[in-house]
Formats: C-alpha cells, structure tokens, sequence
C-alpha cells in the first residue's frame, strides 16, 4: 500500500493516541496532448494545424479520526500552445468530508455529477462547464457547497446549498473549436441583483428499486449556460454572457436488465424567458465474450430531443446518436469507442473516434478523432465545421 | 430457501443418527450438495470482513502486472454477500471503486464508480465469465460461493494438501457461466478449498486454482493467503495474495451504498 502512515506529533500523539494519526497519500496525473487539425480554420487568429497543450493534476488527501474526516485538495493547470483563454488554473476540489452513521457533510468546492445517459449530461446541472477543456462539455470546474447527504430506507436525499456561481470558461480568440464571435467574459451580465454571489439550492433524491436505479432533483438558482448578446467593447464585436435565474426539475432513470441498460434523462426549465421541456434517452446493450474471447461490444442507440425545436439555443434539439464501445478486457485496458451523431433538422453530422490502453503500471495513451459536417448557418455545429482533428494524449501517474 | 436448508439440515442429523443405514441410500448428487451445505455452514457467522488484495498478472512471456484491491464485505443471511472494492493500482483506475450486493440465484445488483467523471454506474452483472481487471479471475471466480449456485456430484476421496479431500464436480446453475463444470477439492476436517479446476463451455481443461497458507480466523474461519490461478489454455497466470484479513469490523449496511461507493478510496 502506497499510503503512508504519519504520526502528527509525538507530543500530541501520546495525549491523543488515537485521534492524532493523519494519512496523507498524494496521487496525480500530468498529460500532453497533441491536436493536428485536418482542415484550413474557418475564423481569422485561428491560422495554426497543430496545438500542443499539457496539464498538471495532483491530489492531496489526508483522513483523520479513522476516516470520519477527509480533505481532499486537487488544483488544476494547463497550459496552452495557443490560446491563452485555454492556458487556465482551477481548483477541482478542495473539500471536506464529515462522515456520520446514515449521514455525511461534504463542504467546499466539489464536482457532482448525476444522469445515465452517454451523449448527453441534460440532468447535471450543479458544476459549471469547463469548455476550453473539450468541445464535448464534459469538464467541469468545481463548484462551491454545503452538501448534506441523508441515506434513507426510501433512498438517499441530498441537500445542496451552493454560495456563489462559476462563470464558463470560453475559447479564446487564438482558440479552435469556438463560434465566429469570441466570447467576452469580461461583459458578463446577471439577472440576478446578487450576480455571481447569488446562493443557489438543490434537493435530489435518488434510490435503487430492484433493477431500476432513479433520481429526482429541483434546482433553484443562476442557469449554468449563458445567453450570448452581442455586445461592442473597444470597437470590437463580442459574444456577451448573460446568466438568468432558472427552476429546474430534472428525473433520471436506468433500468438494468440481463444485458440492456434502459436510460431515460428529462427536465422541464423555468427561467424569465421561456419555459420548455427536453429530454435524452435510450439504450445500450453489451455482447459479452465476442467469438469466444474475453473482449466485450457495447452498442448505444440515444435520442435528445427540445420542446424548443431549431428555435432551441442548445446544440441538442431533435438529434440521434449511435455508438459502439469495444472492451478488449485484456492486461492493457484496451477500449475503443466510435459514435456518431446526426441532427435531424439540419442534417449536421459528426463522428468521433476514442481508443486508449495502458503501457506499463504508470502511463496511458489515447487516440482521438472528431469530424463535424454542417452546411447551414443557423446550425450551432455550423461553426467547428472545419475543426475536425485528431489528437493524442499521454498520461503520466504518480 | 430456508425452508430448504432446515430440512436438508435436520436430514443431515438424521444421516448422521441413522449412519449406517442411510449412508448406503445416499447418491452422489446428496452427497455433493450436503457437502457444500456444510462447507457454506462451517464458515457461516463471519459477519463482515476487510482485506487487501495484491494480483500479479503474468503472460506465457513472463511479463508482470500488478493491481491492488482494498476489499469489505459483509454476509446477508440467505442471500449473497455484499461487497465493495477499490482499486489502487493500477494507477490510472486509482480510486475506481465496486460495489456489488450478490444473489444466491439470479443477478447481481452492481454499481461501479468513476472517479474522475465522478459518476456512480450501474452495470449489467449478465458479465460473470469475463475477465476481473484483465487476471485470470473472473467475476465469478471471486464472487461469494453460495449452495444454490451449483449443482453437486460426489466423485471421490482423496488424499490432498489439507489431509484427506473430498472431490466435488460443481455444476453451474447461471446459463451465463463460462464454465459447465468445476471439481473442487474440500478437506474432510474444515471444508477449505485446496484445489478447482475449471472447464470451459466446450468441456475443455481451462484453468487450475490452487490455494496456499491457511490461516484460521476467529477461531473458524479458513483464509488462504494466496490463491494461484493458472490458465492452461493461454499460458497466463495470476498470483492472487491477500493480507491484512480482518473480521468482525463492526461494517453495517449503511457501509454498502452508493454514498459509501463514491467516497470509497
């Protein structure tokens, strides 16, 4: 076992035998990522084919009273060969973790996630994205809170308490895989009088009937995605966040049977300027053990859907997605991952490809390729149409 | 199913009041299935348990890998285990964790954590022949071993590690087995596993388990501290060393849920 044992003082240690013995264990990864980009840029600053970038993630941990409290500290950085917007620090967690016999406290900046579904994330709505990371909305920086979580017979419930809003981290102008416009943060506006101070709320109860597994939240506070204005600033034309307030209900479902996984995400969003419903569903079924071997194929089927149509300002309105997932099972870890979405009211397509193994006890590598095509304007994917890359990161753990 | 036990319980009492008139009347297949009854109550009352798992993957090349486990469990009366592992090593899976509630018969409720998307998933547990963390163990191989998952055919004794053994062809109930048989060699003194061997779904020689250095816990209950597992078929190997076994812990159910799951590490 790599955790070691430390003694926090001799002196204190013989007072308080027991209470004094803190683990501390660090662990982290560092990764360089290399982007070549197959196509000429579509927007003027954005005249490179090729993008370094690398990142810096370690985490501390220490446990003390025999694991009743924890802190966990994970700062972030990366840096960018050409975006500054991109070139970014955060602290992903620094947080604490009270445990009680059918109840835990979880303070300070945490990341949260809920939902089923693969293509899309509608019900997670706690973290802000952090989308210089990837065009895929998948990073998240850490949310501030006071999360006290109740295990019940009936389920758990989870009570958020969220002090202040994270605004989204854009792409800059030297940045790829953006909108036409650059996104200016420094215009950002509220709803909200309280701005980014205002204190946010959540309650979610989730639990585990035979082979369904649900969850049902309300979240009350600054929507995480932005409006963008058009806005001028020194003679220059900017895309301006504007941040309402917004209700939100949200449920989730997954239903687990012999080989299917059924999944089903759906909200219904209140905010000043509209009121609509969306939801993400479908399934994924797994062949096990292909032609005798021990490799795995998972094939995903999913469907996201707007009540707000082409007028919807997220890129999901009416879209279909398909994926396949191949898990070699194997010494390495090899998997491979294709999946493609199709936009049915504009007919947009794109394609990704993921593949990663493991090389020794310590390192990993990954091969990614995204290809977009769209030939309308009013489609949001209209603007990475020409962005399509392939991109390989080596991961390095400690 | 308690109903079952009771009266295959108090049948055993029976046997052994009646001995030499019944003894003659037993089939094979009674005889195989008592066996496990009373291997299963020989460790029953173990109430909750902790360990560390160290595995060391080998191909036919010789090549090492290494993954750690940190595992608990805790025995459900007339019901499968329920159980919760976290990996350490290797490091890029650091801090995924596994909870598992297993069933005597039909499927297991699984859920894994992935720390880095901090997502709770729950898995399909249909996946019982395929391979724990790339090893030569498969789900299956190292989840709790329960009466009702086998059919039983008494073979033999014979003389093995642990004294005299008894050598028992375990049948699979779960069509979703990679195996249609096991014979497994039990010590006649105190029910331990010494030897299994595993044939695939052809009916073919796949692998050896081989168990080593017993240590009795609380008085009866028998850990190995190391479990070997060859696969005749690929060359491959896993040494599987446990350490660090510690019993009645105090872990409750409130230890085993989807809370616990993501804070695991």
């Amino acid at each position: 076992m790599s955790r070691k044992k430390l003694l926090l003082a001799a002196g204190l240690s013989l007072a308080l035998p027991a209470q004094a013995e803190t683990l501390y264990e660090l662990s982290g990864k560092v990764t360089a990522e290399a982007r070549y980009f197959t196509q000429d840029a579509q927007f003027p600053q954005q005249d490179y084919s090729s993008n370094l970038s690398f990142t810096v993630e370690p985490e501390f941990y220490w446990e003390w009273n025999e694991g009743i409290d924890s802190l966990t500290f994970t700062p972030y950085l990366r840096v960018d060969e050409n975006d500054n917007e991109r070139t970014h620090v955060d602290i992903r967690e620094l947080s604490w973790i009270h445990i009680g016999e059918d109840w835990e406290l979880r303070t300070g900046l945490r990341k949260v996630f809920w939902g089923v579904t693969e293509f899309q994330h509608l019900v997670d709505v706690i973290n802000q994205t952090d989308s210089v990371e990837d065009f895929d909305g998948e990073d998240k920086l850490g949310q501030q809170m006071i999360n006290l979580s109740l295990v019940r017979d009936w389920g758990i419930v989870d009570l958020y308490l969220l002090p202040g809003f994270r605004e989204r981290t854009t792409i800059g102008k030297n940045g790829r895989l953006r909108s036409g416009l650059v996104v200016n943060n420094d215009l950002a506006s509220y709803e909200s009088s309280a701005g980014e101070n205002h204190i946010d709320t959540a309650l979610r109860w989730s639990h585990t009937l035979g082979d369904f597994d649900l969850g049902a939240y309300w979240f009350h506070g600054t929507h995480r995605d932005p409006k963008l204005l058009l806005k001028n600033s020194n003679g220059t034309t900017y895309l301006a966040p504007y941040y309402e307030q917004m209700d939100q209900i949200g449920f989730d479902l997954q239903a687990t049977i012999d080989s299917w996984l059924w999944k089903l995400e759906t909200i219904n969003r209140d905010t000043q300027s509209e009121n609509y419903w969306a939801a993400q569903g479908g399934v994924e079924y797994t062949f096990y053990g292909i032609r005798n071997s021990s490799a795995d194929v998972g094939v995903l089927l999913e469907y996201g859907w707007d009540e707000r149509g082409e007028n919807a300002d997220a890129a999901i309105q009416n879209d279909l997605f398909i994926g396949a997932r191949l898990t070699l099972n194997d010494v390495d870890s090899t998997e491979m991952l294709a999946g493609m979405s199709h936009d049915l009211d504009y007919d947009s397509e794109s394609f990704i490809i993921e593949a990663s193994r493991r090389y020794g006890n310590n390192w990993k590598l990954s091969l990614d390729g995204r290809f977009f095509s769209s030939d309308n304007p009013a489609d949001l994917s209209y603007n990475i149409k020409q962005d399509d890359h392939l991109q390989i990161t080596v991961e390095r753990y400690f | 199913m308690t109903v079952l036990k009771k009266s295959l319980n108090s049948l055993v009492v029976l046997g052994l009041m009646t001995a030499p008139l019944i003894a003659s009347a037993e089939t094979a297949e009674e005889k195989g299935t008592r066996i496990a009854i009373e291997a299963k109550a020989s460790d029953k009352g173990w109430q909750d348990m902790q360990t560390s798992m160290n595995m060391i993957l080998r191909n036919k090349e010789g090549q090492e890998s290494i993954r750690d486990i940190r595992l608990k469990s805790l025995e459900i009366e007339n019901d499968g285990d329920k159980s919760l592992s976290v990996f350490d090593k290797p490091k890029d899976v650091k801090g995924t964790a596994f909870l598992s509630f297993s069933h005597a018969v039909g499927a297991d409720d699984q859920w894994l954590y992935l720390p880095k998307l901090k997502r709770v998933k729950r898995i399909a547990s249909r996946n019982k022949s395929g391979p724990f963390m790339g090893s030569e163990f498969s789900y299956e191989d190292l989840s709790s071993f329960e009466v009702e998952k086998y059919t039983y055919k008494f073979l033999r004794d014979e003389p093995c590690e642990g004294g005299t053994c008894y050598v028992v062809e375990q049948y699979p109930v779960d069509k979703n087995s990679g195996y249609t048989r096991r014979v497994a060699w039990l010590d006649q003194a105190e029910y331990r596993p010494w030897k299994i061997e595993f044939f695939d779904r052809k009916n073919t020689p796949l692998k050896t388990l081989t168990y080593h250095e017993y240590n009795e816990y609380e008085g009866k209950h028998w850990r190995p501290n190391l479990m070997k597992m060859v696969n005749h078929q690929s060359g491959k190997s896993t040494d599987l060393t446990y350490s660090d076994y510690q019993f009645k812990t105090g872990l409750d159910d409130n230890d085993f849920n989807k809370n616990t799951l993501k804070r695991a590490r």
